[in-house]
């Protein structure tokens, strides 16, 4: 599956959190390096969209769309600083 | 917050044989950011939807909104996009969207523009703010393509280059150039970025914007030159562009 990052999926976490989000700066909870949302690598060709940290590939946040509904882990995260 | 609005096509033309503009005039646009992008979305008569991303062309200042596309040939949005859509025609679309790979002239320079292919793209849409801004901030766009056809923008980047101010642009052709070329014809490595690049000391502003594999070399090579990883900014297309 081909590698994007961040930019490509700024609309879905517009819709997620309803403001811009590829300027915020997330925490790895993996191995605790930061770096810009817009910054992380995401994988959007299987059933969600899947946001990974571009240094040790834990799994940051994984979006999957049922229906109308919208279903987020964010499992892979300790912060997020919102700018 | 960016809603989905449908949009009728106002005007479209060629860039290239493979690439169209695309302008919309729409009613609510909250104004754009150099770099930015948007969404569209087409559904089809049985209800099947797809969404692809597309780069805003178009500076912020410009009245319109222009989206360039590159056609694929197995994409299932731009071939309709390029060939088929008509004047009138509406699709729907959400945006502006992104806010991590956008310049302002406000945050000045030197900059330092990459791109491969399409990913000329929102690059283009970052000179064409700094014109409009008649900004002097210092500026280079390196650009690779395959073909002579295949360059976007090719007038106008020859115009832009050659104005008092204009950026330094320049064309690599990697699929072969023409009897009498001046520019490079080969693929953007470490020293192509070391002579077109400006030193690390200066510590330039980047945008490398193209498919995944193009702009995860340009940026590894960048940070093997010298250049500061927190100033390169990224944005992957992916192979098919988004389709």
């Amino acid at each position: 599956m081909e590698r994007l990052d961040g930019n490509a999926a700024a609309g879905l976490l517009q819709e997620v959190f309803a403001r811009e989000m590829t300027v915020a700066i997330e925490t790895c909870a993996g191995c605790g390096t930061s770096e810009a949302l817009g910054a992380v690598h995401v994988y959007m060709g299987g059933p969600g969209t899947v946001l990974r940290c571009p240094h040790c590939s834990t799994i940051l946040m994984c979006i999957v769309r049922v229906g109308e509904e919208l279903r987020v882990d964010l499992g892979g995260l300790r912060r997020i600083e919102l700018r | 917050m960016a809603v989905w609005q449908a949009l009728e096509l106002v005007a479209k033309q060629p860039e290239t044989p493979t690439a169209a503009t695309l302008r919309f005039a729409p009613d609510r646009w909250p104004g754009h950011r150099a770099g930015q992008h948007v969404d569209v979305r087409l559904t089809a008569d049985d209800g099947y939807q797809a969404q692809r991303s597309y780069s805003i062309a178009s500076a912020p200042e410009d009245g319109a909104l222009a989206l360039t596309v590159e056609r694929l040939d197995d994409g299932e949005v731009s071939p309709y996009l390029v060939d088929d859509m008509a004047l009138g025609d509406a699709l729907e679309l959400r945006g502006p969207i992104g806010g991590w790979f956008v310049w302002d002239v406000a945050d000045g320079g030197p900059l330092l523009l990459v791109g491969g292919g399409s990913g000329v793209v929102p690059l283009m849409a970052m000179l064409r703010h700094r014109r409009a801004a008649g900004a002097a901030v210092p500026a280079r766009l390196l650009l690779s393509a395959r073909t002579v056809q295949d360059i976007l923008y090719a007038d106008e980047l020859h115009a832009l280059g050659a104005g008092d101010d204009g950026p330094e642009v320049t064309i690599t052709l990697t699929r072969g150039a023409p009897p009498g070329w001046s520019g490079y014809d080969r693929r953007v490595d470490q020293e192509l970025l070391a002579a077109v690049a400006w030193p690390p000391p200066q510590r330039p502003r980047v945008y490398v914007c193209g498919p995944t594999a193009f702009v995860e070399e340009v940026a590894a090579d960048l940070v093997a030159l010298g250049h500061d990883p927190g100033l390169v900014k990224t944005e992957r297309f992916g192979p098919t562009g988004g389709g």
